[in-house]
């Protein structure tokens, strides 16, 4: 099972990712999560929310360049020593990461790591295989 | 220094007659040999007879970069091919150049053109000639190669680039005149400072600088700093490259070489002709040109001609400082770029970039650079940094292939592009010029 999450091109603009922020509050949408890649002229910022298509559409409409791409997210115990293990598996099966992002929930001290990969089937195959649980979403 | 002084100083009555019969001659010429020029003519309800002196110029049709486009590649040209001995070329609006052919008598009245402007800005033949401007298809670097070997000096043909080089020729050679573009000029000052060499040090005694716009600033920080005198030369391939005005010892406006080139300033917009002094479209009327003569060709440069005479004797016109342009051309390190050259490119460069543009000048340490905000389309999809940077590299090498100039190229959200009139606002020139 795949992640969705929505990424969004941000010239560095004073302003720009509170408007972002402002965009998806006014239509009542939710960000689980979200993360700024950022170079000295712009910024790549990918979040997940709780409607990433009305996010995407919402987002067009008020001139942001937005749209969705599927990840993988696993789910893991929030303590030291989880995120080696994960990463540790992707190299194994020489599995290359673009880029990743986490967030833990307090409520059952789990963390959650998405991964943008070279191939999704062969990660979530690998985690399965090592015991690691697949996030949902 | 005169080079033909029986011609640059001819009384303005002789010069008159002279200008009448190769008016008349000319005109002839091209309504015989050029059957874009008898449409255009007929049509005008003109005819060769009808031209009997210089004041009949009025009643000719204009000549526009257009017509030229429309011809390509010879179809402008007069002579035939077998007596054509050079081609040039510049950019055009739309990627396609605009060629032109140099019979081998326009080669010898080129040369005779920037041998004056050489002699007006002190080139005799002790002078060690350092020729920076680029040799090729643009007319700077052999135009000024000519004159130069005409008038005797010795020409040393560096064209462009290399500055380490060019620094070590200026000192090693002891040159004395350089031509190149101001904003070489400035960048070899700025390359010479860092260099820690002291102006004094080479034997520079004046410049010859062109092929752009540039201002009295720029002519007093260049003069200060590579300590010469600084020369504004004027010209543009279509008429016959450099050398169609220059300055001379005074230094207070381009002479035109008017037994060659026939000045008219007119209204940008009625085309009406404009008196003395008043600023407008600068129009060229060739009268010796053999391979590709022009009738009233716009050049779309921005000037006032003053017939005040100068006090070193030349009694012809002079252009002031060009102030601009009627169309959208801009003058970027000498090279000329039109907006829809960029635009084409946009339109087929990548499926993710819309043709909305905005491009922006600027001059920064007296060089000019060019930036390009680019809009991304609608349905651009990129969750990573390297594709953004994969479509940037990828317009960069596009566009400076179609401009000759490496623009900075950067990616902006679909629709931030200010529109008027649903049209992109395509230009803000930053440069006070």
């Amino acid at each position: 099972m795949l992640v969705n999450q929505i990424s969004v091109y941000l010239e560095n603009r004073t302003g720009r990712v509170a408007d972002f922020s402002r965009v998806l509050f006014e239509a009542g949408i939710n960000i689980k999560t979200m993360s700024i890649a950022d170079t000295a002229e712009y910024g790549i910022l990918r979040a997940v929310t709780d409607n990433n298509d009305k996010a995407v559409s919402i987002l067009k409409q008020n001139g942001f360049n937005a749209s969705s791409t599927n990840l993988v997210g696993f789910e893991v115990q929030d303590k030291a020593g989880e995120m080696f293990k994960v990463l540790k598996i992707l190299e194994n099966a020489s599995i290359n990461i673009s880029y990743l992002y986490s967030f833990t929930r307090e409520t059952d001290k789990s963390a959650i790591i998405l991964l943008k990969v070279s191939d999704n089937e062969k990660a979530l195959t690998a985690m399965a295989e090592n015991g690691v649980k697949v996030f949902g979403g | 220094m005169y080079y033909q002084e029986r011609l640059e100083c001819m009384a303005r009555e002789e010069k008159r007659a002279l200008q009448s019969e190769r008016l008349i001659s000319t005109v002839k010429l091209v309504y015989e040999s050029v059957p874009a020029y008898r449409k255009k003519m007929d049509l005008a309800g003109v005819k060769p007879c009808d031209i009997k002196s210089i004041s009949d110029i009025v009643k000719l049709p204009f000549t526009t970069k257009q017509d030229l486009r429309d011809g390509y590649p010879f179809g402008m040209f007069s002579a035939d091919m077998e007596d054509i001995v050079r081609v040039h070329a510049s950019s055009g609006t739309t990627g396609k150049l605009t060629v032109v052919g140099y019979t081998e008598n326009d080669i010898k009245i080129w040369a005779e053109c920037c041998a004056r402007s050489l002699a007006g800005a002190g080139g005799t033949k002790k002078s060690l000639l350092h020729v920076a401007y680029g040799y090729g298809l643009f007319t700077g670097g052999l135009g000024l190669h000519y004159g130069g070997e005409l008038l005797g000096l010795s020409v040393v043909p560096v064209s462009s680039g290399n500055t380490a080089r060019q620094i070590q020729l200026l000192k090693d050679f002891k040159t004395d005149i350089i031509c190149c573009t101001p904003s070489y000029a400035v960048f070899l000052a700025d390359e010479l400072e860092k260099a820690g060499v002291d102006p004094k040090e080479l034997s520079l005694k004046s410049g010859l600088f062109g092929a752009e716009p540039w201002t009295e600033e720029m002519r007093k920080d260049i003069e200060k700093r590579l300590n010469l005198k600084a020369y504004d030369i004027y010209g543009l391939s279509e008429i016959l490259g450099p050398g169609v005005a220059g300055e001379c010892e005074k230094q207070s406006g381009c002479h035109i070489w008017d037994d060659h080139f026939y000045p008219e300033i007119v209204h940008e917009k009625t085309l009406k002709p404009l008196a003395d002094g008043k600023a407008g479209e600068l129009v060229f009327t060739t009268l010796t040109k053999e391979g590709i003569p022009l009738i009233r060709y716009r050049t779309r440069d921005i000037t006032a001609i003053t017939n005040e005479p100068c006090p070193c004797g030349r009694t012809s016109p002079r252009i002031k400082r060009i102030a601009g342009r009627s169309d959208d051309m801009l003058i970027i390190r000498g090279v000329n770029i039109f907006p829809s050259q960029i635009e084409s490119v946009l339109m087929s460069a990548d499926s993710r970039v819309a043709p909305h543009y905005h491009i922006i000048t600027d001059r920064v340490n007296n060089l000019d650079i060019l930036e390009i905000e680019v809009e991304l389309n609608d349905g651009a999809n990129f969750d990573e940094i390297k594709t953004v940077e994969e479509i940037t590299k990828k317009l960069t090498v596009e566009i400076a292939s179609a401009i000759s100039v490496v623009p900075k190229v950067r990616l902006v959200s679909t629709g931030s592009i200010k529109r008027s009139e649903g049209k992109s606002v395509r230009v803000t020139d930053r440069r006070k010029s």
